[in-house]
């Protein structure tokens, strides 16, 4: 008989390697900066000329205690570097400068949001720094080019705990962590320029029949879109579970080895690549041209008190006192700049709601076209501030307010001086719209006479003759005043 | 006016400055010293003979034009060719860097010549700086001035026998395990290896890292401490280089210190020592008896000398040397591979294992190959706690000796090598013998701490004998100080070898 009961649980931790959005590079002063031409970006330090020396960028430390701490993690009152020794043409020096045995900082946890409201929290095990190498170019047949721009990028690398039970936790986890870095502005963490390269380990945990069955780990290297994550994350499980269904005692943790695999983005699939006991020697020792980084209380707390409110924090904030929907909290809490606005805004007399619907409506929509956050359009809290009040006032209606805003972005003048010179603020001028009213009811004369003759044309020849009135106002005028107006020239 | 190169770097400068002679002149009277004598040293890897003459033209033109002249005012010097420069070739006597050029320029060649020394050209060494006898250059094995059948000593080796047969004025050296102060004992002049961090490494080829540091070779002692004046100071280029003001080492220099207590090391005067060495420096310590000092004898434990029944003798340090230096070496040296720059192999490869395979076979000596298969294997994956990491106590223990030794005492004599030069070829076949040519003065290197090198005496076959005064870290005035104080009593102070008299 088939055990029913058999429970599959994947097992999965997540290293994430993070660029930091330092100026410089970690060991020496050339810019950090993607997109440059090959190796413009590069000097003798990086590209590990006979004769030199590294010297540390005290910002990429600061900025990888800012993220550590933002998880909660442990940062190292003492901290040293190392040398991994492993050769590759994208690595000049044939070792990478790392931290071993003594990493910057280690035990802090992240809480991940899940779909269903609830929080999972995975725990850091540890978060390191370190050089980043450069990039083998295969550009021409025959040829491989290498760009040493990125050698020495400062790389900040967050080692999980195997807390995640599936692909959305570990996307959750994934994405959490893309928020995170970005709030605190410690990188830009943008896919598409490598800021972010994940590499999951993964087994499965099976029980059938009061027997619990492990499944080798797979390591998967290098996986540098959310796609691939989840991909590499769906396949591995389906992999590993047929695997251990044709062979449950053989595919085990205990017979085989752990293995890495590769992506393919062509098939998504993964692929073999090396077992563990072919897996490096990296031969790691402490790095003898730089000293140990011995991090004081008051360094820590210099950083610490940077680091202001975190994302899940502002968003449970928002949904309390603004009370918006987790909908519209959780959109305004992907980056600190935006939720700032919002909250200078509030600040500054604007009513929450309006100004989230300002910011999420026309703002959103802007932002989008621009592939930039909502803060990154260019609107100033105080023009926000003073748009939401015109809005509550009713000075300017729904339409109008989003026609401002894309105004406000372009040019230094106010939301009023805007919606003056481009006349959109409401006329509530009764002599002004009588003139309107007037010249509808004449240039419509089949329609006047439908309103004023009652019965099931009344209400249509009514809503028309409104409709010319606010298109000769260009939507400014009060639509109150215009039917009352409307209401007394076609009355009984 | 006496001949040029019989002149003191310092007499140098103070003749030139006073119009006695030139910068122009000076850079010619060597650049003919070494077309004459070349032939049987070959000492230099490369001259520079026209960027040194352009040089020294622009330094006249600045004292004509009565422009303030820095303090080494066109003394030509030379410069162990693991030093990068912007111009010539950087080779490290390697065959891996013979056509190599450097983009930039080492700190303290740039600070050498800032003060106006003239580069005339730079000198061989043992391939990157890791032998004792300068016999493992690609290029020739340099010749020692004094006898041209026996050894400079090494890996400064070019640089000390440049000095002492008087083609340059004074030069510059690396030291990781006893590269300068070895040679400068066996080639009669005088070497100092700064304390660790006194002067910035960025530009020395690295060798040890933990243990590398740029230093003077020179005639005298008041040249050498005014080649460290210039060179030493923090440099923001090399993060081990020490924050911490450079005291003037020229001042006081003919001071002697009052009650100086000598510490003799119980451990080195053994049987493993030279009889004629092991008299010659005690003949000194008698020296500095009369001189008023004091003499005590000290123990440095770990780093003492045993002679096994065979007579093979061995050492914690050498030991614990071995293992750092090779360690770091290994990682050093890996990026010499083909692709990026230096030598590429020309066979045909098949992939990028091939590729780093046959340049660094063709490209590194034997000494090398060893020296990278020994650090690869200690660190390797279950051997780094019983080699790298128990070096690393040792290590510990040997730097707390030194600690404690100056406690009872200022500055420590200690011999230098365990023999005076010793004929080309004659310890080319047995590598462990060869590393105890380092026995006295790898302590050193491991503890950090500051030696000066100077002669003690001729030998009965009129060789230089060595000895070497170590102090504190950062006790570099001190040490200029108590060598100038046994110049004065001694005889040795310039010695010239008869190849080299004018």
């Amino acid at each position: 008989m088939i055990d029913t009961k058999e429970t599959v649980t994947p097992v999965i931790g997540l290293e994430i390697h993070v660029e930091l959005a330092t100026a410089t590079k970690l060991f020496c002063r050339c810019r950090n900066r993607f997109g440059d031409p090959p190796n413009t970006n590069v000097c003798p330090i990086c590209i590990g000329m006979p004769g030199v020396l590294p010297v540390m960028n005290r910002k990429a430390v600061e900025y990888s205690m800012k993220v550590a701490l933002a998880l909660g993690c442990q940062v190292a009152a003492f901290t040293k570097w190392d040398r991994k020794n492993y050769y590759y043409p994208d690595l000049p020096k044939n070792y990478q400068i790392s931290q071993y045995d003594l990493p910057l900082s280690s035990n802090g946890y992240l809480e991940v949001p899940l779909a269903d409201g609830s929080a999972k929290k995975v725990r850091i095990l540890r978060a390191h720094l370190e050089e980043d190498a450069g990039k083998n170019v295969h550009d021409k047949p025959g040829f491989t080019g290498v760009d040493l721009n990125r050698v020495g990028v400062p790389l900040l690398e967050v080692v999980s705990e195997p807390d995640m039970n599936s692909v959305e936790e570990v996307m959750g986890y994934a994405r959490a962590m893309q928020r995170l870095v970005r709030w605190l502005g410690a990188s830009e963490a943008n896919m598409q320029m490598g800021h972010m390269r994940f590499e999951p380990n993964i087994n499965l945990h099976i029980a059938r029949g009061g027997v619990t069955y492990k499944t080798p780990i797979v390591e998967v290297k290098n996986l540098n879109s959310f796609r691939a994550l989840e991909r590499t994350v769906e396949y591995e499980i389906a992999r590993q579970y047929a695997q251990w269904e044709a062979d449950p005692d053989g595919y085990s943790m205990g017979k085989l080895q752990k293995q890495n695999r590769g992506y393919d983005d062509a098939t998504q699939q993964t692929v073999f690549q090396r077992a563990k006991e072919e897996a490096h020697d990296y031969r790691y020792f402490p790095e003898p041209d730089l000293h140990p980084v011995v991090v004081d209380d008051e360094w820590r707390d210099e950083v610490a008190a940077t680091i202001g409110e975190l994302p899940l924090a502002r968003r449970a904030r928002y949904m309390e006192t603004y009370e918006l929907s987790f909908k519209h909290a959780d959109a305004l809490t992907q980056d600190a700049p935006t939720g700032d606005l919002l909250d200078e805004a509030v600040k500054g007399g604007a009513e929450p709601k309006r100004c989230v619907n300002l910011l999420l409506g026309r703002a959103a929509a802007l932002a989008n076209e621009r592939n930039c956050t909502i803060a990154q359009i260019g609107i100033t809290a105080g023009g926000l501030a003073e748009l939401t009040k015109m809005l509550s006032a009713g000075d300017v209606n729904a339409t109008a307010s989003g026609k401002i805003l894309e105004k406000m972005i372009a040019a230094d003048d106010s939301p009023r001086q805007i919606a003056q010179a481009q006349g959109l603020l409401v006329v509530r001028d009764a002599g002004q719209i009588e003139v309107w009213v007037d010249e509808a009811i004449a240039a419509n004369p089949q329609a006047a006479q439908d309103a004023r003759a009652g019965g099931k044309k009344q209400k249509r020849a009514f809503g028309f003759l409104m409709g010319q009135v606010m298109q000769k106002s260009k939507g400014a005028a009060d639509p109150a005043r215009v039917k009352q107006l409307l209401q007394q020239k076609l009355g009984p | 006016m006496p001949q040029i190169p019989t002149l003191t770097a310092v007499q140098l400068a103070e003749a030139i400055a006073s119009g006695q002679t030139s910068a122009l002149e000076a850079t010619q009277a060597y650049l003919a010293a070494i077309e004459k004598l070349e032939p049987q040293i070959a000492a230099f890897n490369q001259v520079l003979a026209d960027r040194a003459v352009q040089h020294a033209k622009n330094i006249d033109a600045k004292r004509q034009s009565h422009q303030h002249l820095p303090p080494l005012a066109g003394v030509p010097v030379a410069i162990k060719d693991n030093m990068c420069t912007s111009y010539g070739h950087t080779t490290c006597s390697s065959k891996m860097l013979a056509n190599f050029r450097s983009p930039y320029t080492t700190t303290a060649v740039a600070k050498l010549e800032a003060a106006g020394a003239v580069v005339l050209g730079k000198t061989n060494l043992d391939e990157f700086a890791m032998g004792s006898s300068t016999e493992n250059s690609a290029f020739a094995a340099t010749h020692n001035p004094w006898d041209t059948d026996r050894v400079p000593g090494g890996s400064s080796g070019g640089s000390a026998a440049a000095v002492a047969a008087r083609e340059c004025a004074a030069a510059l050296g690396s030291d990781t395990g006893g590269s300068i102060r070895q040679p400068a004992a066996m080639c009669g002049v005088v070497g100092l290896k700064p304390t660790y961090g006194r002067v910035s490494r960025y530009g020395l080829v690295a060798y040890g890292s933990s243990l590398d540091q740029i230093g003077p070779l020179a005639r005298d002692v008041p040249d050498a401490a005014l080649l460290t004046q210039v060179i030493a100071g923090h440099d923001a280029r090399d993060s081990t280089s020490v924050p911490r003001p450079v005291p003037d080492y020229t001042a006081q220099l003919d001071e002697p210190i009052e009650g100086l207590r000598i510490g003799l090391p119980k451990e080195f005067y053994s049987e493993a020592l030279d009889e004629q060495i092991d008299d010659a420096i005690h003949k000194a310590a008698d020296a500095y008896k009369s001189a008023g000092a004091q003499i005590v004898e000290v123990t440095l434990p770990h780093s003492r000398i045993d002679t096994d029944e065979a007579g093979q003798l061995s050492s914690y340090a050498v030991a614990c040397y071995y293992i750092v230096a090779m360690a770091e070496a290994a990682s050093n040296l890996a990026r010499y591979d083909g692709v990026h720059f230096g030598h590429r192999t020309d066979e045909p490869v098949g992939d990028i294992i091939e590729l780093y395979s046959k340049t660094r076979s063709e490209g590194f000596g034997e000494e090398i190959k060893r020296r990278i298969m020994l650090g690869t294997f200690t660190l390797s994956s279950g051997y780094y706690d019983a080699y790298y990491n128990k070096a690393l106590k040792v290590r510990r223990l040997i730097a707390n000796d030194f600690t404690e030794a100056f406690k009872t005492c200022d500055v420590l004599l200690c011999p230098v090598a365990p023999t005076t030069a010793f004929k080309l070829g004659e310890k080319t076949d047995d590598p462990l013998t060869m590393y105890l040519a380092d026995i006295y003065t790898i302590s050193v290197n491991l503890a950090g701490v500051p030696s000066l090198s100077l002669p003690a005496a001729l030998s009965k076959d009129n060789l230089p004998i060595g000895m070497q005064i170590v102090g504190p870290l950062f006790s570099e005035s001190t040490l200029f100080r108590a060598g100038r104080m046994y110049e004065k009593v001694s005889n040795v102070a310039r010695l010239t070898p008869a190849l080299a008299a004018c």
